[in-house]
């Protein structure tokens, strides 16, 4: 049939024998094979219908191993010659792509040794193909011919125009698409092909470039401005920007290579001539979207910001000259804002000039008019605009800088209704402050200094709340302006001046001035932080002012005078607390210790030779000592020891901690009992592990045990116990089980229960004082997980077996250890709990009760089917909170409320009238907060069932 | 299937320029408002909240379009202009007096929405305020064609109680009250 005259009938015969030969061209000897591919070459010429069989024999060919050297070459001359690829069937065209793959990967050489014309003839195989299954396999040939380096002669133009063409990628799959193939994929290696030489480039850059401006250019730009910035879609916007701000980092970069040097200018032309009528339109529409085009633009490389920034900048300084109503020419501020904030981003890059050096007097003017604006908006982008502006170097001058100064200090005087304001202008001058300390210390500080002064005169003569409020302001810009270690050497000896001074008999100062100027203390200590030199000298001027001001207001006196002992005030020690941690957290161990030498022995044997002041009437003995004043000065040396680092020796320790003990158990005050005990779990917090801890402790479980024995002593003893085992439980120390078993023991005693439920929650928190990870405790990161694990089922044991009268403790005790737990951690926990959450609803503490309802109300809608099983309690329960005397629990009990119309809808319906009538009342709660709720949870019962919703 | 270069289709243009209003933030919790004895008074800015302001009316009304376009005509989608239908929204409250006063206006003085919406209004401001509060649901005086009967259907109770009975309505206002909450 081979040589029979029909060639249909011909071609059967063929496609039967490659058939064959597919199956067994592995056995084939060389001779054969000769002769074969003699056949099919010669096969080619025959009609067309007979070809795609004999194409499917080479193909079978082309798998021998046994193919002889030259035959490979002439099969493809054969087929170059011969057959008119693209008028084949696809199937066709993919058999002619896999004969030429064979080849190529098992006869590199001989194809080599072909030339340019194999590179030729297959440009003229692909040229045309449409096909995306072949596409992928052509774009992989074209890959390799480059990749392999085959020679491509003078064809390089005609390869890149056969594959170019395809760019950019235009294919969508049919949705029924059986072969999978992606869009994705053809862009992929469509791409891979065109960036895989550099030869290429030449081409491919202007076409790239073509392609930009026709498309990205006109209908994307338009698109953009028209499209993407109306719809609201923050995503579609945000990506879009991101195109454009890729494309232009991309032109700036390939013009730098390719030395064309006005493609990055004509393209950034274009959009700003886009643009701009946008920016001068008076009614403004269209302004943001233009800006955000262009800033987009200038985000991408610093010559894109410094082409667009000139010419932008000055048509928005026009503009804000044209519009007079404060919200306009607070858009345009904004706006240049946005171009100012951009070139500072590329300052870093080493430019001769500024371009903004050309506007600087204009832009200064500009941000001084809006920040004397009558409205508050201006006002605010001002000061971001002058912060912006005191970044870069060489734009405010010497003039300039005084004015801004004279302006923030205005500014930070402002009244309550411009807080933000204010804060905006703090926030400012700290920023430039850091930049420019000697225009601050020369124009600021001595205002300041003549403002404190005048409130040291006007506190003599009596107190008035306008000028407290203006006091308190001045400790704030104090503070704020302290960036800069110049500048901390001014403001805190004034500071520190005045804290004298409100405590000198002839001043009425209350503790909320001592308090106040604390906590301006406690900020400038924070902003010290970052630079050690300033750290040590605010720790080495503040601490021993500080100590020295509360040892001089403890010493007894003849006339027992009220002023000096605002200094020993619970919260006004408290503020000196902070003050001395956050002076003392940062040190190094070097300087810590030699800190320790002398604030250690001043406690253990009053020795006040390194306080500035330390002529004292007597002796300062705060442990020896009866005078409680005195006593109560240990939550500053509390302060001080528990913030070192944990590598610091601590001299006398030994003496210290028994003393510490002692004190802790002293009856009479709770402040300096507590502080002490505190102190104490500080220490063993951090404390090493050994035999000198097993003694403290030892120490501390006797003096726990026999405080707690003893009728007197029993509240001190507990807060020890208390404080001892949150030091433990932290550092996840062996004994802190047998402790909290202890503390869980104290549920059931009369006395003693409440405030046991009360520490279960201080165990699960975060102090601000001692036992901090800032103050180098010892914190293992999961230890709530831990005592959650190691201790409910113990409470929840005790409850079911403790008598009635103090089941409210344990329930108590339960809900601060879930309430501190991560939610996440509690939820698998929860249905176990479920019926003691129930009882705890009835409870009538209003802390059981709040920690149990935001338990529920994640449940509620993570597990509605477990809870849609006692919806009759929740509704009941949930309303008759909803009326609690405590608004946190009326919040509560509504957001519970709300949460269960996410139980399954037929569960609810029985109940929508009845909860719909109810929650009417809360409607009309006397706080807004409740209110809310109250709207929120209503709404969603009404929408229950009702058609629509 | 795959062809040498190719056009960007873009979407349709959807929205023309809508006037962009800055959205008035969350309103900030005052000390007062956290202290437990302090009674809070209902002020307009609560009634605005309880509608979620601006952006709740204008969903509204975008819902409302969606909605009106799929019952009535579809051949005949509304244009763009009648999606911004309303411009402002006026309330007036007084906690003493247990009154309310809520206008609305249209832009354009032909809007069919303007009974629906109002409806709406009605609806949302009926389930979140205390029953002793006297409500007023009307459209800005001059901006609307029928003003008259539309105003005299919203302060008619019956009126309005049998609108509520229509389950098609129900429906409507359902959704429309479900779309920003």
């Amino acid at each position: 049939s081979l040589e029979n005259p029909e060639p249909r009938t011909r071609a059967r015969g063929i496609q039967l024998l490659s058939q064959v030969l597919l199956q067994c061209h592995s056995l084939l000897l060389e001779k054969e094979v000769v002769h074969l591919i003699l056949f099919y070459e010669n096969r080619l010429k025959d009609h067309h219908l007979v070809i795609p069989s004999v194409l499917q024999g080479l193909r079978a060919l082309s798998l021998c191993v046994a193919l002889p050297p030259g035959l490979a070459v002439s099969v493809l001359k054969a087929i170059f010659q011969e057959v008119h690829v693209q008028s084949l069937l696809q199937v066709d065209r993919h058999t002619v792509y896999s004969i030429i793959t064979n080849f190529m990967r098992t006869r590199e050489e001989e194809l080599k040794g072909l030339g340019a014309d194999f590179t030729f003839g297959f440009i003229q195989v692909m040229d045309g193909e449409k096909d995306p299954r072949n596409l992928l396999v052509a774009f992989r040939i074209v890959h390799d011919l480059i990749s392999k380096d085959y020679s491509l002669g003078p064809f390089v133009e005609e390869l890149f125009e056969v594959t170019s063409c395809y760019f950019p990628i235009d294919f969508t799959p049919p949705p029924n698409d059986p072969h999978g193939i992606q869009r994705e994929d053809l862009i992929l290696s469509l791409r891979a092909v065109l960036a895989s030489t550099p030869r290429f480039a030449e081409f491919l850059l202007p076409l790239l470039i073509e392609k930009v401006d026709s498309e990205i250019l006109s209908a994307k730009l338009d698109s953009l401005q028209t499209l993407v910035f109306q719809t609201a879609s923050e995503r579609v916007e945000t990506e879009g920007l991101a195109a454009l701000l890729s494309l232009t980092a991309c032109l700036s970069r390939s013009v730098l290579r390719a030395d064309a040097e006005d493609l990055l200018d004509s393209f950034l032309s274009n959009i700003l001539q886009d643009c701009r009528h946008h920016l001068c339109e008076p009614d403004m529409k269209l302004v943001w979207p233009s800006a955000k085009l262009l800033q987009a633009a200038a985000g991408a490389s610093a010559r894109a910001c410094d082409h667009i920034t000139s010419s932008v900048l000055p048509l928005l300084l026009d503009q804000f000259h044209k519009h007079s109503q404060s919200n306009q020419r607070r858009t345009i501020l904004e706006m240049i804002l946005g171009f100012l904030k951009l070139q500072q981003k590329w300052s870093y890059e080493d430019k001769d000039e500024n371009p903004l050096s050309g506007f600087k007097d204009q832009l200064c003017s500009l941000v001084f008019m809006a920040l004397t604006d009558p409205s508050i908006q201006p006002q605010l982008v001002g000061i971001r605009t002058l912060t912006v502006l005191g970044t870069q170097p060489g734009l405010l001058s010497t003039g300039d800088l005084e004015l801004a100064v004279g302006h923030l200090y205005r500014l930070s005087f402002l009244e309550e209704d411009s807080q933000s304001c204010r804060v905006a202008a703090l926030e400012a001058s700290g920023a430039l402050a850091a930049l420019y300390p000697v225009a601050f210390i020369s124009h600021l500080i001595p205002k300041l200094a003549e403002e404190l002064r005048r409130e040291e005169s006007d506190l003599a003569r009596g107190d008035e709340p306008t000028k407290c409020s203006r006091h308190l302001r001045c400790l704030q810009a104090l503070s704020a302006v302290s960036t800069h270690p110049s500048i901390v050497k001014e403001t805190l000896p004034l500071l520190l001046q005045h804290l004298w001074q409100a405590n000198k008999g002839n001043v009425v100062a209350g503790s909320t001035e001592v308090i106040a100027i604390c906590q301006s203390l406690q900020r400038v200590a924070e902003k010290c932080q970052q630079d050690l030199e300033s750290y040590w000298y605010f720790h080495e001027t503040a601490v021993p002012c500080l100590l020295a001001l509360a040892v001089q207001a403890s010493m007894p006196e003849k006339e027992p005078s009220v002023l000096r002992k605002v200094l020993l005030e619970d919260e006004a020690l408290a503020a000196m607390v902070s003050v001395i941690g956050t002076a003392t957290t940062h040190l190094s161990p070097e300087l810590a210790a030699q800190s320790v030498t002398h604030i250690v022995p001043l406690f253990l044997d009053g020795n006040t030779s390194f306080l500035p002041e330390n002529s004292f009437p007597s002796r300062f003995q705060p442990f020896q000592d009866g005078s409680s004043g005195q006593r109560r000065l240990i939550a500053l040396l509390m302060a001080f020891v528990c913030s070192l680092p944990r590598n610091v020796e601590i001299p006398q320790l030994n003496q210290l901690m028994r003393e510490l003990l002692e004190l802790s158990c002293c009856h009479g005050c709770t402040f300096s009992s507590t502080a002490a005990a505190k102190c104490f779990a500080g220490l063993l917090n951090k404390h090493p592990a050994g035999q000198q801890l097993d003694e403290f402790l030892q120490l501390a479980v006797d003096t726990v045990e026999n405080g707690l024995g003893s009728k007197a002593s029993r509240s001190q003893a507990f807060t020890l116990l208390l404080w001892v085992t949150k030091a433990l439980v932290l550092r996840y120390h062996p004994l802190s089980s047998c402790l909290t078993a202890r503390l869980m023991g104290l549920l059931s005693d009369p006395e003693l229960g409440p405030a046991a439920a009360d520490g279960f929650s201080l165990l699960m928190s975060d102090c601000t004082d001692v036992l901090t990870r800032a103050g180098h405790a010892e914190v293992r990161i999961m230890f709530r997980q831990r005592f959650f694990t190691d201790n409910v089922p113990a409470l929840v044991q005790g409850f079911h077996a403790a008598p009635q009268d103090v089941k409210p403790n344990y329930l108590k005790g339960l809900s601060h250890v879930l309430n501190r737990l991560p939610k996440p951690v509690l939820l698998p926990e929860l249905p176990t709990l479920l019926s003691l959450l129930l009882e705890a609803l009835s409870c009538p503490d209003s802390v059981v009760q709040l920690s149990t309802l935001s338990c529920l109300q994640p449940l509620l809608l993570e597990a509605p089917q477990v809870m849609s099983l006692h919806v009759d309690t929740l509704v009941t329960k949930f309303l008759n909170l909803s009326s609690s005397p405590s608004m946190a629990v009326r919040i509560a009990a509504l957001q519970c409320m709300h949460a269960l119309t996410h139980l399954p809808t037929p569960v609810l319906l029985p109940y929508k009238p009845q909860v719909i009538r109810a929650l009417a009342k809360p409607l009309d709660d006397k706080k807004r907060l409740v209110r809310k709720e109250a709207v929120s949870a209503r709404g969603e019962w009404f929408l229950l069932g009702s058609p629509g919703s | 299937m795959v062809g040498g270069g190719s056009g960007v289709g873009g979407g349709l243009l959807e929205n023309a320029n809508p006037l962009i209003y800055e959205r008035s933030g969350e309103r900030p919790v005052t000390a007062g408002e956290e202290d437990e004895q302090v009674p809070d008074s209902i002020d307009a800015r609560e009634i605005f909240d309880i509608r979620r302001c601006w952006a709740w009316v204008e969903s509204l009304f975008l819902h409302l379009t969606h909605l009106i376009r799929s019952i009535n005509d579809p051949e005949h989608p509304l244009t763009l202009e009648e999606l911004n239908v309303v411009e402002q929204v006026r309330v007036q409250v007084s906690d003493p007096e247990s009154t309310v006063a809520v206008a609305f206006t249209p832009t354009i003085p032909h809007c069919s929405m303007a009974t629906l919406i109002g409806l709406s209004i009605k609806v949302k401001l009926l389930r979140s305020l205390p029953q002793r509060f006297k409500m007023d649901v009307h459209i800005t005086p001059g901006t609307h064609a029928s003003e008259h009967a539309v105003n005299k259907q919203l302060a008619d109770k019956e009126r309005v109680a049998a609108a509520l009975e229509n389950t098609h309505l129900l429906e409507v206002v359902n959704q429309c009250l479900s779309a920003r909450s």
